[in-house]
Formats: C-alpha cells, structure tokens, sequence
C-alpha cells in the first residue's frame, strides 16, 4: 500500500539585518570564521553605522514581504562614529510606537548591540530572533497589495 | 546601459564546499544588466585578479559584484583590481557568500540558494552605484603614544629614530610600567632594570620624544592623519623643571605612611616621593590625599628644604592639546581583584601574596632589599605554595575566561630563583595545565623540575587556610589521585592579568574597538594584528591580549613600522563615501548639523533660479568631505530627505532590502 504522505510547508520567515560595519557585520564575520551557525533565511545589509538605518528602510522590508527586521550596531559608548548608536537607540524607540499603531508585532523589530568580538553573541541573537519570527508567523500586515508582477 | 560583470569564487573549498559556486554563476547569467558571469577557486589571487581585469576591459564593464569573503577582508583589494582595470573603484560591490554563507551553513540548497540572493543583492546596490573619487587629506608628521611601558618606549623609540616626532603620555608619575616592577625576566633570567632603564633614558634624551608622565589623554578629536589630542598634565605639586631629584624632600617629609603603589602596597613612603629610583623623570611628586600642606594648609617642610625651589603647592591641572598623525595604544595590564577568590585568603592572610607582589619581595630595590622574607613576621619562608590560574581560564564568571600566558613562565622562574638562592626551601606548585610556546621556554620550565626540583602538582587548589600560624594549602594530586594538604609559610598566587582600567576611557576616546574582556580588537587578528580597526590607532602590548616581554617588544615595533609607513606620507586618500546634501530639497533647518559628530555640516548662502528669470537666495547645508566620516546620522535625521550618503544611498539601501524580500 502506498503510503501516504502530506506535505506540510514549514514556515521560514524572511529576515533582513542591517549591521554596522565596524561593529555587528564584523561580529557577523567573526561568527563566520566561527563556524557559528545561525539560519539561512538571515540576510545581511551592510551599512557604515547603525544610525544610517532610515525608519523607513524598516517598513520597506516589511512592505516587500520580510518577516522581521534586525538592526545591529555597537554597544552604547562603543560607537565608531562616537554617537551614532545612540541616534539609532531614540529613533527605534519611535519606531516601535508606529508600528504598533499599524499593527505589527513589535517582536519582529529588534536592536541589538554586538561588537566586533562577539561572534558568539552575533549568532545566538540571530538564532533568538528568528525564533521568535518564526513563532509569530507570516507577516502580513504591511504587504503591497498591489498587483504583482506575474498575477 | 548598465554592464554588470560578476565574479564567484570558490575561496579554495571555503565556499565551494557548501555554495554550489557553478550554480550561483550560472544564475547570474539571467539577472538584468549582468552582461558577464564567471567562476574561479581563487577569486584574490593574481590569476583571478587577472580575470577580473580582462573582464572588465572585454566586456566593457560599468560595475562588477565579487562574491566572495567578506568585504572587510578583499574589498580594496578588489577596488584596486577594478582601477588597474580603468574602472572606477567605487563600482565595486562585494556579496558576502564566506563569512555570512558557505561558513555557517551546512546544507547546500540552502546555502546555495542565500548566497545567489546575497550575490542578487549586490548586484542590485552596484547598478546605483555611482563613480567616486577619494579626496586627501595632509598628515600631521608626529605620533602619539599612550602608555609608557615597555610596549609604549619600544614604540616611541623606534618611530623616533625613523625620525619623527614622538610624545609619550603616561598616566604615571615616571615611565616604565609593570617592567619595572619586575625582578628578573624569563627565560634568560637577565635582570628586568638592566634591560629596560637604558631604554627609559634613550626617551629621555631622544630630541624627537616628549615624555609627558603624571599625564592623560582627555579628548581625542579628528581622524587618521590629522588627530587633535587633549592632554591633562595633572598638577605633580612640583616644577618638572626645577626638580634635581636630590631626594632631601622625601627624607623630610613628616607624612611618610601612604602606600608604596610601585612596591605593591608592601610599604609606605613619604606624600612627596619619586616612585623608584631609576624613574624618567627623576622629579618627585606630591599625592595630594596624603600630603598635610595640601591637605590642611599647615606644614610645607617640603617647600623649606627644596634647594631649588621646585615646590609649588599651587599648581593646577593643564592642558595641552597637540596634533598627531597615528596614536598607538599601550596602556597595558593589572593583576585582577581577588575579592572574588576568598577561598584563597588573600585578604586574611599577609602571606598570601600575589606573584606580582612576590616580585616586589625579591627584588634587590624592592620593600626588603631583595632578601625573600614574609610579610607579616619577616622570616624566611621555608615551605613556598606557588597556585597557578587564580582566576585564568575560569568559566565561573569570578575570574576570567582567557589564559593569561605569562604566569606559567613566571611562575618556573620563580621557583627556580628561589631554589637557586634558598636551596634549603620546599616549592610546590599546583597547577591545572603548563603552557610554555615560546623559544626556549619549554626548557626554562624543565629545568625548574629537573634541575632545580621543583615539585609540580597537577591540580586545583580548594582552599587556603591558616592554622596556628600555618598556611595549609588544600588541594587535589590528580596524577596519584589523592587529597593532599600542604603546610606552607608562604603561598603565591598567579593571579590572571587584566587590561589596565583606564583603556576603556582610552578606547571610546578613540572610537577604537573593545572585546568584552576590556582587550581591545585588532583589525584582523592574522593580517592587520596590531591595527585598530580605527584608521591610525595602533595596538602594542597586553591592551590588545595578554602577552610576555618579548612578544611586546616584537608587537611594539610592528606598531612602530605602521606608524612609519604612515606618517611618511605627506597626504592620505579620503573615504569618499561622505554625506551630500540635495541643495535643491534642503531647507537649511541645521538639523543635520546638529547631529553631526564631527562637526562637519555648515551652511552657506547660494542663489537659486525660480524659474521667470527670478532668483532667490537660500541657505543651504554644505558638507566638509576631508571632516565628514560618513556615518549616514545626518541622512535620517534630515527632514525633508535631502542628505544622503555616497557609497551607502537611501536608494541603494532600498534596492537591497527589496532584493533580499523579492519572493
């Protein structure tokens, strides 16, 4: 007898980071040369500082499709730009605010500080998040409705 | 017409063994405006290099995408490729399918498909790149050196006679640092004064160095080639230039009980001291908290016996603010706290010292002239505890995690000094691993237990305590298996070495990295070991890892050999990737400028045609490209999204968001 199998679709959330680049993307990098692993659907944007993360880079990615969004940057008093982290620390606090207003779960922003030594920490975050991203399910909220290409 | 070239490489097996590279390649083939798609095993070598460049001139590329290692390692390397090519560097982009894809992922879909979305990426962000021409900048021809160590002398030695200008500043009263507290070094066991004093004076006398001691660094401002540093020179409540160090004050002093730091809080010495005698400079100084004059206003013996009328109980702090082309970094190490070690009765016993201390207690300048005796009855000690990793390697969260390197070579040197100069004295030192890399080290450590006989146990120690006048050492033998219970008269402790406190102001000063165990981060830790990753901050000595003398020396000088390599330039090339305003969008509301770390925002008036022939004049921001550093702060600050970032635009940006989302 044949046996019967039903296919069930996993959900894989779709996540994008935003990581300093003296900071969190070198932490990333160390979590590479680690051999730290952490899931795939994890993708990284290199940006210098974490303060040229505009709030509206963030509702981009959820507006194409992204499950979470994940922002990196130096410890607090770490900054390479001296004070940039902390613009990132005020502007997210808004952030959270006007997303809760649309609607979207604030577990799937997050600001993390990692530094260039914690590969370790660069890891178990990204773990972390995309459990908790998991955990949540699509996102939906904020997607174009409009018509796609191929409809 | 955009013609996208991209390049995959195999980095060897390092990606190829996880990231199906052919794959990747082939796929690029079908992304718009990707005219060129290949693969090699060695995308940095010269052969790759080569394809690269043939690439570009064959095809006629406006960008090309690398994917390869991470940007931090091969972008330049790459950005070169493309200018010896005729393209310009910045139309480069690197997708990072090592470090952040074939490395941490296991299975090859899955890593496969990522790195093709990285690569999809980049290619996205390269098609918005646009040409970008690096602006210089003039390098100030002097080099600053924080920290007067051994690291922080080598250093300033050696950028001095290459024949710049060279300021030491050190937080202490004299140069010298922990060496000079040192006895003998290992392993050739020469006297730590003969090899480090000569040095201290060749500072002194060089023309090109300026010892500035009693001294700390209050603000660093600028960047590679052009720092401006603020010193606080602390008041030393005596003229450095009047002082002759005769010593008549220090003999004088009615205020002799304050703790002698230099021998470790062994003994005491006078409110007015020179911390040893061979200090640079030979000047005294007054500590404030202990001295009456300061204190209550009464007394100024001092002031009466000085023959030269170096004694100013006026003096205050002062600043003096230079410009350096490169700092180098040398604040060095402490001997953590053992608060947390209780069970090691550091603090109940006074023979229970530290290893550092035990230096103070045989050196021949030292609290009792060299002769080994114990601090609370000054008698020989004839049954000596050594315990090794007191708080090294200690995953408990009381010490720390690391190893400290230097306590094993210390600690056979130690107990082969002892032997050689009390041989009627029992060693024992309990120990959980002997680590000895290093030229001729692991045979110092044999002759410790072969020839000098000391008796090594391997294990831990549980508990020191004192019983009618005894210190009974408790611990375990691992090799015989057994409890063993040691009566001792003396008990040493290697206590881990920690980066000196004052690095962590140091560090944030300089925007310079720091790792959670306060050791600041080199750039690369094979390829760029002694650089910060902070153009024109360079690393020596135990601030960057723990280390012995001579790998201090040896990191000294390659910090010396960047500093050179820099400092003969006459200018630097810029990072072109600075902030640009739309002057037809900005309203001159300063918001920019107010977030701007580096003060690199102005605004100027400019005319502008309305259109009917009319003009009107606005005030628009304008930004300094050699101050700007290209944080992007201003960009998401700005309201009416007029300032963007060169290199890292907000279109850049979003097109690699929307090719990371496309589903």
């Amino acid at each position: 007898m044949q046996e019967v199998t039903t296919e069930k679709k996993e959900f894989v959330p779709n996540i994008v980071a935003f990581c300093c680049n003296w900071c969190s993307y070198a932490g990333a990098d160390l979590a590479g040369s680690s051999r730290l692993t952490y899931p795939a659907n994890v993708k990284i944007i290199r940006v210098p500082c974490s303060c040229r993360v505009n709030p509206s880079f963030v509702l981009k990615a959820f507006q194409q499709g992204a499950d979470g969004v994940i922002l990196c940057g130096c410890h607090p008093g770490d900054c390479h730009y001296v004070t940039g982290n902390y613009y990132t620390r005020r502007r997210m606090a808004l952030l959270y605010s006007f997303l809760n207003y649309l609607g979207i779960e604030k577990e799937r922003t997050r600001l993390e500080w990692v530094s260039a030594a914690e590969g370790a920490r660069f890891s178990a975050v990204m773990n972390d998040f995309v459990k908790t991203v998991t955990d949540l399910g699509e996102n939906k909220r904020l997607t174009d409705l409009r018509v796609k290409e191929g409809e | 017409m955009q013609r996208i070239g991209v390049f995959i490489c195999w980095c060897g097996s390092n990606i190829s063994a996880t990231v199906d590279v052919v794959k990747v390649a082939e796929a690029m083939k079908n992304e718009p405006g990707v005219v060129y798609s290949a693969n090699y095993q060695y995308m940095c070598s010269e052969n790759g290099q080569q394809l690269i460049k043939q690439a570009i001139k064959e095809h006629n590329l406006t960008g090309i995408v690398v994917g390869a290692c991470s940007p931090r390692m091969h972008e330049a390397t790459f950005r070169k490729t493309a200018e010896a090519a005729g393209l310009n560097p910045y139309m480069v982009e690197i997708a990072n399918i090592r470090e952040h894809c074939s490395w941490i992922h296991k299975d090859m879909d899955e890593a496969t498909e990522k790195a093709i979305i990285l690569v999809r990426t980049a290619i996205a962000k390269v098609k918005l790149n646009a040409p970008l021409m690096a602006g210089e900048s003039p390098v100030i021809k002097r080099a600053l050196v924080i920290g007067g160590g051994i690291a922080g002398i080598q250093a300033a030695l050696d950028i001095a006679d290459a024949g710049f200008e060279v300021d030491i500043v050190e937080k202490n009263a004299t140069i010298g640092g922990r060496m000079a507290q040192l006895d003998k070094t290992f392993p050739t066991l020469d006297c730590s004064a003969c090899i480090l004093t000569p040095k201290m004076v060749d500072c002194a006398q060089h023309e090109k160095i300026d010892i500035l001691t009693y001294s700390e660094v209050e603000d660093v401002k600028g960047f590679v080639g052009n720092f401006s540093v603020k010193i606080r020179r602390k008041a030393r409540y005596v003229d450095e230039s009047k002082c002759t160090g005769c010593k008549v004050c220090m003999e004088k002093c009615p205020s002799k009980k304050g703790l002698n730091a230099f021998n470790m809080n062994l003994n005491t010495r006078p409110a007015i001291y020179i911390p040893f005698a061979q200090a640079i400079p030979n000047v005294a100084v007054i500590d404030p908290e202990q001295c009456i004059k300061l204190k209550t206003g009464k007394c100024g013996i001092c002031q009466k016996f000085c023959g030269v009328g170096a004694i100013d109980y006026e003096q205050k702090d002062t600043f003096v603010e230079r410009q350096y082309g490169a700092i180098v970094v040398a604040t060095g190490y402490k001997p953590i706290d053992l608060d947390a070690f209780n069970e090691y009765g550091y603090n109940d016993n006074k023979d229970v010292v530290t290893s550092l201390e035990l230096e103070r207690l045989m050196n021949a300048a030292g609290p009792t002239n060299g002769v080994l005796l114990r601090p609370s009855d000054g008698k020989h000690p004839k049954v000596i505890t050594f315990i090794q990793c007191v708080g090294s390697r200690d995953s408990s969260g009381c010490g720390k995690p690391y190893c400290s390197k230097i306590c094993c070579m210390y600690t056979a040197k130690h107990a082969m000094l002892i032997r050689e100069k009390y041989p009627d004295t029992e060693v024992h030192v309990f120990y959980i691993d002997v680590r000895t890399p290093g030229k001729n080290y692991d045979e110092f450590f044999r002759r410790a237990v072969e020839q000098y006989g000391v008796d090594y146990i391997k294990g831990m120690v549980g508990k020191v305590y004192n019983e009618n006048g005894k210190l009974m050492v408790q611990g375990s033998n691992l090799i015989d298996n057994e409890q063993v219970t040691i009566e001792s008269d003396l008990v040493v402790l290697a206590a881990a070495i920690e980066p000196e406190p004052s690095v962590r102001k140091v560090a944030t000063l300089l925007t310079a990295s720091i790792d959670t165990n306060n050791f600041l981060t080199e750039s690369h830790a094979k390829l760029r070991p002694v650089e910060s990753p902070t153009a024109g901050v360079y690393l020596a000595g135990v601030c960057q890892g723990p280390k012995d003398i001579p790998e201090t020396v040896s990191q000294a000088s390659a910090c010396a050999a960047k500093v050179i390599g820099l400092l003969v330039k006459d200018k630097l090339k810029t990072n072109p990737c600075v902030a640009t305003p739309d002057e037809s969008m900005c309203n001159g509301c300063s918001q920019c400028a107010n977030v701007c770390a580096y003060g690199a925002i102005t605004y100027v008036d400019k005319e502008f045609r309305i259109g009917g022939g009319k003009t009107e004049v606005r005030r628009v921001a304008s930004v300094n490209p050699a101050v700007c550093q290209g944080c992007g702060a201003c960009t998401v600050t700005c309201p009416s999204g007029a300032m963007d970032l060169k290199g890292f635009s907000s279109k850049q940006i979003m097109s690699e968001v929307e090719a990371i989302c496309k589903k």
